[in-house]
C-alpha cells in the first residue's frame, strides 16, 4: 500500500461563505504537490465546492451550531478528500439524474453530484454517526 | 470576488471577478434582474477574470438566461478560459448559450 499523510484537517462553520477560502487553501496546497494545472483549477475546486456546499446546505441545513470537517490525505498515487457533516445527508446513490438531457438542461439545480462524479475518479458516501463524502482524485 | 456592470452600446456587460459560486450567485442574479427590471434586454457576462464556477453559479446563468428570454432579451457569455469551457461542455451548457471568445465578438451584432 502506498504510504499517505494527512495534508489538511480543518473544521468550518456551516456557512456557504466559508467555502471559497477553504477551497483556495486546498488548491494552494495542491499546486505545491505539482498536480496538473487543470486538476488545481478545475477538478479540485469545483468538486470540493460541490461537496462542501452539499454538506453545509443538505447535511447541516446551514445550522450555525454545526460544523463541516474537511480532511485531505495525500499519497504518491492519489488525493483523498473526506467531507464530514453532522447531518443525515442525502442519499447520493439516489442521485442518478442526467442534467445534460433536453428535459433537464434548463433546470437551475441538479448538477452538483453530476459534476463531482465527472471531475473526480471516485465519489463515495459513508453513513455512520456522521455523513461522509469521500472524493478521490488519482495523481 | 465582485461583479461590475457597465453599459456598452445597447448591452449591459457584467465582469465576474473571482469565483461564481453558491456564496455569491444571488448577488449576480439580483444585479442582472435589477437591470432587466429597468428595461435592459441585452446582457453579456464576461468571464475573463473568473476563476471557477460551481453548479449553483451555472444554475444562476441558466435561470437568468430563461428570465431574460421571457422578457424578449438575450444573455450571451464571453471569454471563458479552457477550464470554464470544459465545464460548459461537460454540462452541455455550451449548447444553451451563445459563447464568444472575446467581449468584442460577443457584442458584434448584439
Amino acid at each position: 500500500m502506498t504510504p499517505s499523510y494527512v495534508a489538511l484537517d480543518v473544521e468550518i462553520p456551516s456557512d456557504v461563505k466559508q467555502i471559497e477560502p477553504i477551497v483556495s487553501l486546498v488548491t494552494e496546497h495542491c499546486r505545491k504537490l505539482h498536480l496538473s494545472r487543470r486538476q488545481c483549477s478545475l477538478n479540485i475546486p469545483v468538486a470540493l465546492s460541490e461537496a462542501l456546499s452539499n454538506a453545509i446546505i443538505c447535511g447541516n441545513r446551514e445550522d450555525p451550531q454545526k460544523h463541516v470537517r474537511l480532511r485531505a490525505t495525500v499519497s504518491d498515487t492519489a488525493l483523498v478528500f473526506d467531507i464530514v457533516d453532522e447531518g443525515r445527508g442525502f442519499e447520493m446513490s439516489d442521485v442518478s439524474n442526467d442534467p445534460t438531457t433536453e428535459e433537464s438542461i434548463e433546470a437551475e439545480d441538479g448538477r452538483g453530484v453530476f459534476l463531482m462524479r465527472k471531475l473526480m475518479d471516485r465519489v463515495e458516501q459513508f453513513k455512520g454517526p456522521n455523513n461522509v463524502v469521500r472524493l478521490t482524485l488519482n495523481r | 470576488m465582485s461583479f461590475t456592470l457597465k453599459k456598452i452600446g445597447d448591452a449591459v456587460v457584467v465582469d465576474v471577478e473571482g469565483q461564481l459560486i453558491v456564496g455569491n450567485r444571488q448577488e449576480l442574479k439580483q444585479k442582472v434582474l435589477d437591470e432587466l427590471e429597468k428595461g435592459e434586454r441585452k446582457f453579456l457576462i464576461d468571464f475573463a477574470q473568473t476563476g471557477y464556477i460551481d453548479s449553483s453559479g451555472l444554475g444562476v446563468l441558466v435561470s437568468l438566461s430563461k428570465k431574460i428570454r421571457e422578457h424578449g432579451g438575450e444573455l450571451r457569455l464571453a471569454d471563458l478560459n479552457d477550464d470554464l469551457q470544459t465545464l460548459f461542455e461537460l454540462t452541455k451548457l455550451d449548447t444553451l448559450f451563445q459563447i464568444s471568445e472575446t467581449r468584442e465578438r460577443a457584442l458584434e451584432g448584439f
